[in-house]
């Protein structure tokens, strides 16, 4: 996994609540066997004009000029500021996958969806939370000022906007300290292997029906 | 000290190791695998040269891709039309053969929803934690699990670990007391929970449902407002063990026989709060205010009594409810003042893991029996949850019954719930359906997606407009 340490840069809108992730990635992408390649259909429905295929050449589509992604003020953002609930719905890591692929390394909400919030930090990507009036505070700074880039330190949890306003987010520290150094997380707990032996012979005397059935 | 929620005590059984920044380490004793979020997590298991911890805990079957037409069906995966949607099925079977893992393959008469398909088979059991990368897994708690949804990073996580690594949700106690009325089922008590706390309401908790309600309700009527939870936003659903559980259970092709049946009955005793427990929220609802419920938006919350009329925006004083409200009225091709029963639905789709099951079936059958849809209905599609309950419906005479009226019956998966494989809506049209998303595009690019119960479903097919079942 990437590490993720200061990230400064051009914020992007998806300014509705109760973003799901069909509307991130749409289903027919999910066909896909491969964890890679999911960008260019990011947000495929309000993005493009017609209904996106696995597979086709997205650079000969149509582009919806009022979608933000395709405004020239937004290219090359790497931070997306969103609303309540971002992420509900299906579990599907594509949408992380789409998002990371297509340049995203932050969002900022004032609240995710808890499938969608876990499955950003086995990414890269780090989903931060900031009050609701703080992230309206940032929408409208960054609608009045095209280019508008945000510093985001995942260290001393800090957003910084260009005027130098300094906001504390919360992270929990196992992801912290997981996403701070781009660690594999199977390889960590697999180091309590010993643990899981242990526990696993306990449990299979006190619920043997629960062992050796399947197979 | 107070006494532990059913959630604290399955937490407790499965707790491997604490560690001292609040994580913890969960034993997990069910993986269900399905096609669409598994191809990356076994890439990620062969590039780290890792094999999965215990073969036996883990079973897959192929569901969200697999074609419903008979004709298609025939040809196994081979017969898969559709290239792309092949190929997944084709690696669920490659991996499985490859890790040695146990599949019920796509013309297996036990093949259907992961959802259906693993209470169906005993292969998920009270007491148990299961996961499976699909945020409907919730649909377990039914049983008394602990169970939900991942993501494809935690799949092979589990694969390779037996374990997650998680963090305790607070407690949410979803009480239901009192009765429902005729023609009112599980689904609209979810739907109407939703609506009363939200699509993020229950974020960051694990929900259980309680009160007389649920505690008459059929198993699988249980299996379908657990299924809902993630939609109200909480990751697991679970209701309590009781002898409507061990009824259901007993029997199952992997459930416990003998001696061991009786242990597990002794443990699964336990598995229900205690009467002291204390609940971080509790939501209370009567079973008599309940009335069939209809979706008109764009989000399950956006739901209303068969009665209702469609919300004014331009009468919100909240900025963000008015603007989805807006934006939900565009994208449905509804206005404001609308009655729900003015609506009137292209399509009529009866499936999914919320609403596959025989009892379903039978509900929608009694609505449609002896009757035809209307004429304006282009599409009625009955798609059993699985081989089994396809099987059941048959000797029931239940086909005959949705072919008489007109409707379509089909082989088991996903189907239209989610439009993966040939059956979607088109664009602008109008869906009754039985499933659980009305997200944008969700059935089918434009198309517009009305959540209901299998007898409200049905009664919107037979009239050819949203009605309420008990008028018709
Ligand atoms: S029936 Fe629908 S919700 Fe259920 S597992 Fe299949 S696609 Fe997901």
């Amino acid at each position: 996994m990437k590490s993720f340490t200061v990230l400064q840069g051009v914020a992007a809108p998806m300014d509705r609540a109760n973003v799901d992730t069909d509307l991130i990635i749409p289903k027919q992408f999910l066909k896909s066997v491969k964890r890679s390649g999911f960008g260019p259909n990011l947000f495929d429905e309000l993005r493009y004009t017609d209904e996106g295929q696995p597979g086709q050449d997205c650079s000969t589509r149509t582009l919806k000029a009022d979608f933000p992604l395709n405004q020239a003020r937004y290219q090359g953002a790497s931070i997306l500021l969103a609303r309540e609930n971002f992420g509900c719905g299906s579990s599907r890591e594509h949408a992380p996958w789409a998002l990371e692929d297509y340049g995203f390394r932050c969002i900022i909400a004032p609240s995710y969806a808890d499938i969608f919030y876990n499955n950003c930090f086995k990414n890269g990507v780090l989903p931060v939370v900031l009050e609701a009036s703080v992230v309206e505070g940032l929408f409208a700074e960054m609608y009045a000022t095209p280019g508008y880039q945000l510093s985001v330190d995942l260290d001393s949890q800090l957003v910084t906007t260009p005027a130098g306003a300094q906001h504390a987010f919360d992270v929990d520290a196992f992801r912290k300290h997981c996403l701070l150094n781009g660690l594999d997380d199977i390889g960590l707990t697999l180091e309590s292997s010993a643990a899981i032996r242990d526990y696993e012979s306990k449990w299979r005397q006190q619920s043997p029906w629960l062992f050796d059935v399947i197979k | 000290m107070s006494g532990k929620t059913l959630y604290d005590k399955l937490w407790q059984s499965h707790l491997v190791e604490q560690r001292e920044d609040g994580s913890a380490l969960i034993y997990i004793d069910r993986q269900l695998i399905h096609e669409v979020t598994s191809p990356q997590a076994f890439d990620g298991l062969r590039l780290a040269g890792r094999q999965p911890w215990r073969l036996d805990a883990n079973l897959a079957v192929p569901d969200h891709n697999v074609p419903t037409e008979a004709r298609e069906r025939s040809g196994g995966v081979a017969g898969i039309v559709d290239p792309v949607s092949r190929l997944q099925v084709q690696t669920l079977d490659d991996n499985c053969r490859d890790f040695d893992i146990v599949e019920i393959d796509i013309n297996d008469v036990r093949q259907g929803i992961v959802h259906v398909v693993g209470p169906e088979q005993g292969a998920t059991l009270p007491g148990m934690t299961v996961v499976c990368g699909d945020s409907h897994t919730s649909t377990h708690g039914a049983l008394g699990a602990l169970a939900h949804g991942i993501g494809t990073s935690e799949v092979e996580h589990a694969l390779a670990t037996q374990c997650l690594v998680q963090s305790k949700m607070k407690n949410l106690l979803v009480r239901v007391d009192g009765q429902l009325g005729p023609g009112v089922s599980a689904k609209d008590v979810a739907l109407a929970v939703i609506g009363e706390i939200g699509t993020a309401g229950g974020t960051g908790y694990a929900i259980e449902f309680g009160g007389e309600v649920v505690r008459a309700m059929s198993m699988e009527g249980r299996m379908t407002m657990c299924n809902m939870s993630i939609e109200a936003g909480a990751r697991m659903g679970m209701v309590a063990v009781d002898d409507i559980t061990l009824e259901y259970v007993n029997g199952r092709p992997y459930a416990p026989t003998g001696d061991l049946w009786e242990q597990a009955v002794d443990a699964w005793k336990d598995l229900h709060s205690d009467a002291d427990a204390v609940f971080d929220r509790v939501v209370e609802l009567r079973g008599e205010d309940i009335k069939p419920q209809v979706t008109w938006g764009t989000s399950p919350e956006m739901v209303l009594p068969v009665d209702g009329i469609l919300p004014d925006p331009a009468a919100m004083d909240n900025d963000t409810r008015r603007t989805a409200t807006e934006r939900a009225l565009e994208y449905m091709g509804l206005s404001a003042g609308m009655a729900i029963t003015d609506i009137k639905p292209d399509r009529v789709f009866i499936g999914s893991c919320t609403n596959s099951r025989i009892e379903d079936l039978r509900a929608a059958a009694a609505v449609v029996k002896g009757k035809t849809i209307a004429s304006s209905i282009k599409q009625a599609l009955v798609v059993p949850g699985s081989g089994e309950v396809k099987k059941q419906a048959e000797a029931e005479g239940l086909d005959k019954v949705f072919l008489d009226a007109g409707m379509e019956w089909r082989e088991p998966g996903c189907s239209m719930c989610l439009a993966m494989n040939a059956d979607k809506l088109g664009a602008g049209e109008h869906c009754a359906s039985t499933s659980n998303r009305n997200f944008e595009g969700r059935q089918g690019f434009g198309g517009r997606t009305h959540l209901v119960s299998p007898a409200m479903a049905a009664a919107a097919a037979v009239a050819g407009h949203f009605i309420d079942v008990r008028d018709l």
